[in-house]
């Protein structure tokens, strides 16, 4: 894709902290890293591998909503999509899973560009709208499309040997992967981020007119945030994929779309750390109240409209208030 | 997951049994306790467990049993993780009931690996015992080759030799349309037609205009849950059942024709395995469970927890021990023997073979009362009810 070099260079000079990360990020990454090392000796593995995956989806939501400001409600669709192909790949191509992440990531890269290049030309609700329209039709594609199964997805799919050598049947093993996956995926999103490409995305979001007054090809810029935005969102499906060793049809419902916009919120939009929060505060919900029923979806509820009501900038947009630096 | 404070054993009674020794089974029941199937196998799956458990005197005969319970919201990843996680952290032996296709499948799939039992009462999929069967798994209840032949081949017997279907479109409705044409044309009946209608549906008006239209005898109708509720309740509206043609449900339980009402669900016809006045014996068992489930009587799933968990413990006292392969070689090899389904036998591929019946819901001046709904039109033997073993494509049989 190209992109206009001048203005890049222009917001280069204006951008601060794109050479290192500031000190409290770095210790922020650090801490974060020990303690999702720690993590598989203390907590239920698989548990925390789920928790990655969606804290990775969340975070390549945020970074289209928080970022650039576009409410997409179909993000389900590069999820799931790359779910059912990196499980068709991993099971009926028997590629090795690395090989198979990768084809999901491709397709749903393919996707986003398809839906996107559609979907940036409105704002607002009908840029929602267009992106939920094209998301359902995904969803009914993977209903009847003969390789995802219908409604039973795609079982029993291999976990296999990482580049054909690791054996990732146990589940220790196959953590560390989904770890470096996701570490890598969170850099990436961070240095996006931080980066000039990112600073004018900030420009675009805060204030659109302008930015093309400026010279900015404002919808190139749209574009390409969007298809890095699903590409991620593939990433972290299609590793899920792997982990459960099964695609199905929750992973593109618009039921996702919406958890993932939930996350997204609860953590704090806008915020680096923030979808982590909230993917792992979910997540978490879902698994720890399963037994008590109908409670998951009620606490959910409620905790969506405290934090709407209360602290509306996100459990870790309120940190960051308090200490007074960006998260 | 939280304990549900259920352990039956005491010390005491183990004295007075004077067992040498006790094993510790803890099962694990799996199913909506929230969504579209949580009255069919919600929490009255968990007090089927708990009285089959308390009916078999486990604490007596040397066996503690206790009892957990989640909610796997109809998600295979969330119900995949939970299952995991006890097999893997919490000592849970059997997972019990799992309604909804994926998730029971990805149940089946865990319980392989980790060589544990599985005793599925509330999937439908007969891939459970077909391309996906498992050494570890009992498929109990029914499934949808029972419910296609069930339905097709006593319609016909009852002179309800044309058909129309009405299908959601997605697989599980292909399936059910195709598997229940085939035993319709060969047990000498013919199909006039099909419609398929979006899934999820909402306005079925002019899919049951056309089976209307059709002059067909019965039209089936091979959707599931809020589909099927519909479709009934607008072919009430319709007059399909007073107009003279059968309506067929190929996919239906006794709490959804209590949802509906019988001004609205009379007349429709459906397969089943269990029916709660059937005899004393089920009618013993149905009254003590209703006490206990807030006035439900048990659907067949829940009846099918109940069986399959207590086979289950008899197999452990049996055996004398509780590891997976001993336990899976004695539960096939003993027949069955239950209240609630009377005497089987459980396949080489897992299948639980027991009669299956074709019921019609009552007219609302048959009817005595809540709950007394069917009246059986006919029975399908155990013999001929399910899928003959070599026709299921299961690895283990081959």
């Amino acid at each position: 894709m190209a992109i206009d070099t001048n203005p890049i260079a222009m917001a280069a000079i204006t951008s601060v902290g794109t050479a290192g990360m500031p000190r409290h990020h770095l210790a922020i990454f650090a801490a974060l890293l020990v303690f999702l090392i720690a993590a598989p000796f203390l907590l239920y593995p698989v548990f925390v591998m789920k928790v990655l995956c969606f804290a990775l989806f969340a975070c390549a939501f945020n970074l289209l909503l928080g970022f650039g400001g576009l409410l997409s409600f179909g993000h389900a669709a590069y999820f799931g999509m790359a779910s059912y192909v990196s499980a068709h790949a991993a099971k009926v191509w028997g590629l090795t899973p690395e090989l198979a992440i990768v084809a999901g990531t491709l397709v749903a890269a393919v996707l986003g560009l398809a839906i996107g290049s559609l979907a940036i030309r409105r704002h607002g609700i009908y840029f929602a709208m267009v992106t939920l329209a094209f998301a359902q039709m995904v969803y009914f594609f993977s209903l009847q499309a003969a390789f995802t199964g219908g409604e039973d997805g795609i079982q029993a799919v291999p976990r296999g040997y990482l580049f054909g050598l690791i054996d990732l049947r146990s589940s220790e093993v196959l953590y560390f992967f989904v770890l470096a996956i996701f570490f890598a995926g969170i850099l990436l999103i961070y240095r996006i981020i931080h980066s000039p490409f990112g600073q004018v995305l900030k420009a675009i979001r805060e204030n659109e007119p302008r930015a093309i007054s400026l010279g900015y090809r404002v919808n190139r810029y749209k574009l390409a945030l969007f298809v890095l935005s699903a590409t991620l969102a593939g990433v972290a499906g299609a590793t899920k994929a792997i982990v459960f060793q099964l695609a199905s049809l929750t992973d593109v419902y618009w039921t996702m779309s919406g958890e993932v916009v939930l996350m997204t919120l609860l953590g704090g939009m806008g915020t680096v750390f923030g979808p982590i929060v909230g993917a792992a505060v979910i997540v978490t919900m879902q698994n720890y109240l399963a037994t008590f029923g109908d409670w998951v979806t009620i606490g959910q509820g409620l905790i969506f409209v405290v934090a709407v009501l209360l602290f509306r900038e996100g459990i870790v947009g309120v940190l960051a208030k308090w200490i007074r630096k960006p998260l | 997951m939280k304990k549900m404070g259920f352990i039956l054993a005491s010390t005491a009674s183990l004295l007075m049994a004077g067992a040498a020794y006790a094993t510790d089974v803890k099962i694990g029941v799996l199913n909506d306790r929230s969504g579209i199937y949580a009255d069919i196998a919600g929490e009255g799956s968990v007090i089927a467990a708990q009285m089959a458990a308390e009916d078999f005197k486990a604490a007596d005969k040397g066996i503690n049993v206790s009892i957990v319970s989640a909610d796997h919201q109809n998600k295979p990843d969330v119900g995949s993780n939970i299952a995991r996680q006890w097999y893997d952290t919490e000592n849970v032996d059997v997972i019990a009931d799992v309604p909804t296709s994926s998730v029971a499948l990805a149940v089946n799939e865990i319980t392989k690996e980790k060589n544990k039992i599985f005793l599925a009462s509330g999937p439908a999929s007969s891939d459970l015992t077909g391309k996906a069967c498992s050494p570890n798994t009992v498929h109990w209840t029914y499934d949808t080759w029972a419910l296609a032949n069930g339905t097709g081949s006593a319609m016909v017997a009852q002179g309800g030799d044309s058909w129309f279907f009405v299908t959601a479109d997605y697989a599980f409705g292909h399936a059910l349309e195709r598997d229940t044409s085939a035993v319709v044309e060969a047990s000498g009946g013919k199909v006039l037609g099909a419609v398929r209608h979006p899934f999820p549906g909402q306005d079925f008006s002019s899919f049951l205009l056309q089976a209307q239209g059709s002059g067909a005898k019965v039209v089936g109708l091979a959707n599931a849950g809020g589909d099927t509720i519909n479709a009934v309740k607008q072919a009430s509206e319709f007059g399909i059942t007073q107009g003279g043609q059968s309506l067929a449900a190929l996919l239906m339980f006794i709490n959804d024709v209590h949802a509906l009402g019988l001004d609205v669900a009379q007349g429709l016809v459906l397969t089943g395995a269990f029916y709660w006045d059937m005899n004393d014996q089920t009618r013993e068992f149905s009254a003590r469970f209703q006490e206990r489930n807030a006035g439900q009587k048990p659907s067949m799933i829940e009846a099918g927890v109940y069986a399959s968990v207590l086979h289950y413990l008899k197999a452990v006292e049996a055996v004398g021990d509780k590891d997976a392969a001993k336990v899976m070689a004695k539960m096939k090899e003993m027949p069955t023997d239950d209240p609630l389904f009377g005497k089987g036998t459980i396949r080489a591929d897992g299948r639980k073979l027991h009669d299956m019946y074709l019921f019609r819901v009552k007219k609302p001046e048959q009817s005595k009362g809540a709950w007394d709904y069917f009246e059986t039109v006919a029975t399908i033997p155990a013999d001929k009810a399910f899928r003959p073993l070599a026709d299921g494509d299961c690895p283990l049989v081959k």
